[in-house]
């Protein structure tokens, strides 16, 4: 797993305190990992004060799965 | 209108009310506060003389006038302590502010307490809760203007607001439990308390709901907290070496109350729904009175005919004269007001203040602002109960001198059963509350 998914992961974790193993490239933060809505939006703000990276609101919507915050902070990370 | 006129519609009311209320009765007590957790160990610790003022250990005070305080003790909950963890799960805990932590712990008590778990939709919409505050998440707002002012505003947290909405304590108790009554919250500065309590019951009374879960939570040792405090020379800053001699209600010595921090829940109840159950009936609401001083933001008026008016009508929701009541848990915070107050009861009882103890339990809690009014009504209803009247620390010579026995040092074994207790708050707001055993 790379660097960054390791950090998306760890960070998933620690805010909405789920277990590790629960934390699959497929889970969906509210359907999977019992986040509402105010997690989702803290939880894209810890990942853009830990990779230091810009997510604006239109993008942060469809970030819904770990999978799809690990590609978007992987593509901005690249660009 | 004219005095007659007042006292006349007065009366009526109370009349019309007397006649067809329901009874209101007290099933379940929750307690975390600077003497501990739980209601039986904080009022073995009570009655027993302790303190639980000391240095302020939640941040450095030093650079502040006042550097103590009483705080809830941290560690296990087999030691009368609080660990947090075991009440609140620790991700939840950063989406509240302390208060609302603290509100969770004494309503969880409380509602565990009362053996109440109302299982059918009707009985979950019969049951509310009414748990305020009297300053709120002092210590989040703080936190958030800082990111905001570093120009970090979009890193505010989705949850700054919830964290400090004083009816957030309400709104977690309800979801926690759900709870689907009337859910409402009280702000009245240091009468939240009593307002919250008077109030809850009397939505029992008119029939809004059969169960109240009521009272208040305070969390402001923080430094903005102690700091505003200090500026408006309310707290005492003499004794900082000496932190278990600083809260001194009546005594000459005393300089300011001492910041507390907490909550206190009671489970209110509907005699005959108390009674369909086979609940433990603690005592009963029977009186609670209203006033308002319309004199000055901070200082009650001289003679503090406020705090008489609401004792006055508190004796009259509940029928009583002065001659009913055995124990008054007074408001007295250690500040110049104590002795006002001791006038007003003085006052208003006569003769019969011969007969009276009365007590400040702040002596021993410092002052839970918002949450004091909940945490002394449980106290009125232990000292019914063991027949108690808890002791006022450090009342070495009394700036004032009276009739009324006001249990210094050490607590008394005497007959209690009808307790009233005082609460005044900031805006020159004040409430009485009077309760008996059943």
């Amino acid at each position: 797993m790379s660097e960054i998914a390791d950090k998306v992961k760890k960070i998933v974790v620690e805010h909405l305190g789920v277990e590790e193993s629960k934390v699959t490239p497929e889970a969906s933060f509210i359907d999977d990992l019992g986040a509402d809505s105010l997690d989702t939006v803290e939880l894209v703000m810890a990942f853009e004060e830990a990779f230091n990276v810009e997510i604006p609101e239109d993008a942060a919507e469809k970030i819904t799965t770990v999978k799809d915050a690990i590609d978007y902070i992987e593509k901005q990370k690249v660009a | 209108m004219d005095v007659s006129n007042r006292e006349r519609a007065g009366l009526l009311l109370s009349a019309g009310v007397n006649s067809e209320r329901r009874r209101v009765v007290v099933t379940g007590m929750g307690i975390v506060g600077p003497l501990g957790l739980g209601v039986e160990n904080v009022w073995s610790r009570l009655t027993a003389g302790e303190s639980g003022i000391g240095r302020i250990t939640q941040f450095d005070p030093s650079d502040l006038p006042a550097q103590i305080a009483g705080e809830v003790p941290k560690g296990p909950t087999s030691e009368g302590k609080l660990t947090l963890e075991e009440w609140v799960p620790v991700k939840d805990q950063r989406k509240m502010d302390r208060f609302i932590h603290m509100g969770l712990v004494a309503a969880t008590e409380a509602v565990e307490d009362s053996g109440w778990k109302p299982q059918s939709e009707e009985d979950k919409c019969r049951t509310g809760v009414m748990i305020g505050s009297g300053i709120g998440g002092l210590q989040t707002i703080y936190d958030a203007s800082i990111t905001v002012h570093e120009g970090r505003a979009r890193r505010l947290s989705p949850f700054f607001i919830p964290s400090a909405l004083i009816n957030l304590v309400s709104g977690h108790v309800s979801i926690k439990y759900g709870f689907q009554g009337p859910n409402h919250s009280v702000v009245t500065a240091c009468a939240t308390g009593v307002h919250a309590i008077g109030d809850a019951a009397r939505l029992i009374m008119f029939g809004d709901a059969d169960v109240m879960v009521a009272g208040g939570a305070e969390a402001t040792v923080c430094p903005l907290g102690i700091a505003g405090f200090c500026s408006a020379r309310a707290l005492s800053t003499g004794f900082n070496e000496t932190p278990q001699a600083a809260s001194r209600p009546w005594d000459k010595d005393r300089d300011g109350f001492v910041m507390g921090e907490g909550s206190g829940v009671v489970v209110l109840e509907e005699y005959e729904h108390a009674k369909a159950r086979g609940a433990k009936i603690y005592g009963e609401i029977i009186g609670y009175g209203m006033s308002g001083d319309a004199y000055h933001i901070t200082a009650p008026a001289e003679g503090h005919y406020g705090a008489y008016r609401a004792m006055r009508a508190a004796l009259q929701s509940a029928g009583l004269t002065t001659a009913d009541i055995q124990y008054v848990n007074a408001h007295g915070t250690s500040t110049m007001a104590d002795d006002m107050e001791l006038e007003a009861v003085e006052r208003l009882f006569g003769d019969d203040a011969r007969k009276l103890a009365m007590s400040s339990t702040k002596s021993a809690t410092g002052h839970l602002l918002g949450a004091a009014g909940a945490v002394e009504a449980i106290f009125s209803i232990l000292a019914i109960r063991d027949n108690v009247a808890p002791p006022t620390l450090n009342l070495d010579d009394p700036s004032r001198e009276s009739v009324i026995d006001r249990v210094a040092h050490t607590a008394q074994q005497r007959p209690i059963n009808v307790a009233l207790s005082n609460s005044f708050g900031f805006g020159g707001t004040n409430a009485s509350l009077i309760v008996r055993g059943v």
